[in-house]
């Protein structure tokens, strides 16, 4: 059963008076444990999509189902709770919590979103912290160590809840060329272990080159897919 | 909550000068309105106490219709026989009665053999007066303390302006209640300095001599003043002493008696009202700065931390967690700033105290300043600040909680 499902899903934006149409009629699903690309040109309505499948935005028109949750039906709290035990998210610029060292920025989803005990709190969060190498550093904030290390400890945190689907919007854009492979085979490492799906939205090649499946967005259509491991149809 | 407190207070160590000149500037205003309220408190309470004590007493009994009258001190609204049995007898049931002491107001003319001037006329029961108004002995500055019969405790005005001395003779001219007029020597006993300042005429004679002096055949009573044990219970007695004077009732079934607390017999009592507003617009002056300093650092706090907010946001914290992080920020500002200005505010009472300040009341001069903070006082005073700095946080903290995720993260 696909753990997401879209159909024939729009999404407009008011802009003013104008109204911008950012996704029209795109219809896809993806499978759990996948490693998905979405790829286009700025302005193709990646973000827009990740937003939805995020359930940070609602489509205009068309069905979202997200982990066989209706994204449209979701009032304001209940999304927030749906997303704390589904979704993991990794953002471009890491958006770490500045004020909590790198431990704590991993804990912080167990702790204030899901309420685990203490003891399994520290156990997964021990276990990650040695699975991203950044055991340590894990007393250092977010302004004592490097943009990799940012990210490394961002993967973390989006993982530490045993989310079914993870989402990245570019994530490897700050980083340099070794260590967004290092970022990206950590990644792939942990859909592997966790049977995480990973979905990005990105432009950059080294993403697109290990994504098992490529959706291509322009004009907010999607143009195709591309499936090297046969799990996503467009 | 331990960790909702840990990160508030990690976000406010964030920004320290910030925080430091915010929670200064609480603590500045607590410091003033705890040093204003424990001064002004201070001299209020001084103040009430020397009128009561030296010369209302708390609360006052007397003939309906007397107080109405009471400038021109009618005799013929005294209480007599009967009615004296029946009063005495219900204060003497009260166990909140300290003391009460029966007296007989009236005017009178007073003459040194060769000058005559008005005079006001209180006649008492040393021992019972004594222990009403306790401060009264010591208003007498010259002559002896104890007011025996045939002596007279005159006023410091009239020992002055026409140069009267204790062991001088003097004379009372008084109209009785029938409209004749009668005369009766006296020996200054004492001069006495008035309670409220320059201007008083009253005079203090035995009670006995006044029911000679005013021909008064049977006992009569104008008005009896009580000390209650505990100055606190002075509203609750105060009902329930009406409660129990109303049942008293004339031939003509209407109540013999009313009862007034000093609040209602004495215009100083506007002086402590006055106080107690300006005590009010302080506390309201230290609100208003509360409330805008937490609610300009709270609003900067989360303006700053937009994409921190989209972020918590985003991986799912609730709404109502996402209001309770900012609501603790104002509220641990609020507890520092309390905390450090109620010390200081204590300290700078203490210095105060010190420093020996001296001022002056009616004719009473040099009073040095012992002012004191009272528990209460800190307490409600902190409450309120802690209590401001929350609801000066709950506007910020609701914006907060009610930004949309994805606009959040797109702030720069």
């Amino acid at each position: 059963m696909a753990l997401i499902s879209a159909n024939h899903i729009s999404k407009e934006y008011r802009v003013g008076e104008v109204t911008v149409q950012a996704l029209r009629d795109v219809s896809f699903e993806i499978e759990p444990a996948s490693f998905v690309s979405f790829v286009g040109p700025s302005g193709s309505g990646k973000t827009t999509l990740l937003n939805l499948l995020g359930c940070l935005d609602k489509p205009t028109e068309g069905v979202l189902k997200v982990a066989d949750a209706d994204v449209a039906s979701l009032d304001r709290k209940a999304s927030a709770a749906f997303r704390g035990r589904t979704i993991g998210f990794i953002f471009q610029d890491f958006n770490l919590l500045p004020v909590l060292t790198v431990y704590e920025n991993i804990e912080y989803p167990l702790l204030m979103v899901q309420k685990v005990p203490p003891g399994e709190r520290q156990r997964r969060v021990t276990a990650l912290l040695d699975a991203v190498g950044m055991a340590d550093q894990r007393d250092k904030y977010p302004d004592q160590i490097s943009g990799g290390q940012k990210q490394r400890v961002a993967i973390a945190r989006a993982l530490v809840t045993s989310p079914k689907l993870v989402l990245a919007d570019e994530p490897t854009a700050n980083l340099d060329h070794d260590t967004a492979y290092m970022v990206l085979n950590l990644m792939k490492k942990m859909r592997n272990e966790l049977k995480t799906t990973f979905i990005f939205s990105t432009h950059d090649q080294k993403i697109v080159g290990e994504a098992e499946t490529i959706f291509t967005l322009e004009d907010g259509k999607l143009n195709g897919a591309k499936s090297k491991g046969g799990n996503g149809n467009g | 909550m331990g960790n909702l407190f840990k990160i508030a207070i990690r976000n406010l160590l964030r920004y320290k000068r910030r925080t430091l000149l915010t929670a200064s500037l609480i603590t500045v205003g607590v410091v003033f309105v705890l040093a204003f309220v424990s001064v002004a408190g201070t001299f209020k309470n001084m103040m009430i106490g020397q009128i009561t004590d030296s010369m209302i007493g708390h609360l006052q009994v007397h003939r309906k219709g007397f107080v109405a009258s009471i400038e021109t001190l009618p005799l013929n609204l005294n209480l007599k026989g009967g009615a004296i049995g029946r009063l005495e007898k219900i204060l003497n049931e009260q166990p909140e009665i300290e003391a009460y002491s029966p007296r007989v107001k009236f005017g009178g003319m007073f003459s040194n053999f060769t000058e005559t001037s008005s005079i006001r006329l209180t006649a008492i029961d040393p021992e019972k007066e004594f222990k009403t108004v306790p401060l009264l002995p010591g208003r007498v500055k010259d002559g002896g303390k104890d007011l025996k019969p045939g002596g007279i405790l005159i006023p410091e005005l009239l020992a002055r302006g026409m140069k009267v001395k204790p062991g001088d003779a003097v004379v009372i001219v008084a109209t009785n209640a029938d409209g004749s007029v009668n005369g009766k020597q006296f020996v200054v006993t004492g001069v006495m300095e008035s309670a409220t300042g320059p201007g008083g005429r009253d005079g203090y004679i035995y009670l006995d001599d006044a029911r000679e002096l005013l021909r008064m055949e049977d006992k009569q009573v104008s008005e009896y003043a009580i000390r209650l044990k505990d100055f606190g219970m002075l509203a609750a007695f105060g009902k329930k002493l009406d409660g129990l004077l109303a049942k008293e009732l004339n031939q003509q079934g209407k109540p013999i008696f009313e009862a007034h607390t000093w609040e209602k017999l004495s215009p100083f009592f506007n002086i402590a009202r006055m106080i107690d507003l300006m005590t009010f617009f302080i506390k309201l002056m230290l609100i208003a700065i509360v409330l805008i300093s937490i609610m300009n650092v709270m609003i900067m706090a989360v303006y700053e931390r937009i994409r921190e907010i989209g972020t918590i946001a985003a991986i799912g914290t609730l709404p109502g967690k996402i209001l309770s992080m900012f609501v603790i920020e104002g509220f641990c500002m609020g507890v520092a700033g309390a905390l450090i200005g109620d010390l200081v505010g204590i300290g700078l009472v203490w210095i105060l105290n010190l420093s020996k300040i001296s001022y002056n009341f009616g004719m009473q001069q040099g009073i040095i300043l012992q002012a004191g903070v009272s528990p209460a006082d800190i307490l409600m005073i902190s409450t309120t600040v802690i209590f401001v700095s929350v609801i000066a946080s709950l506007q910020p903290a609701f914006k907060a909680s009610r930004m949309e995720p994805i606009q959040a993260l797109r702030h720069i």
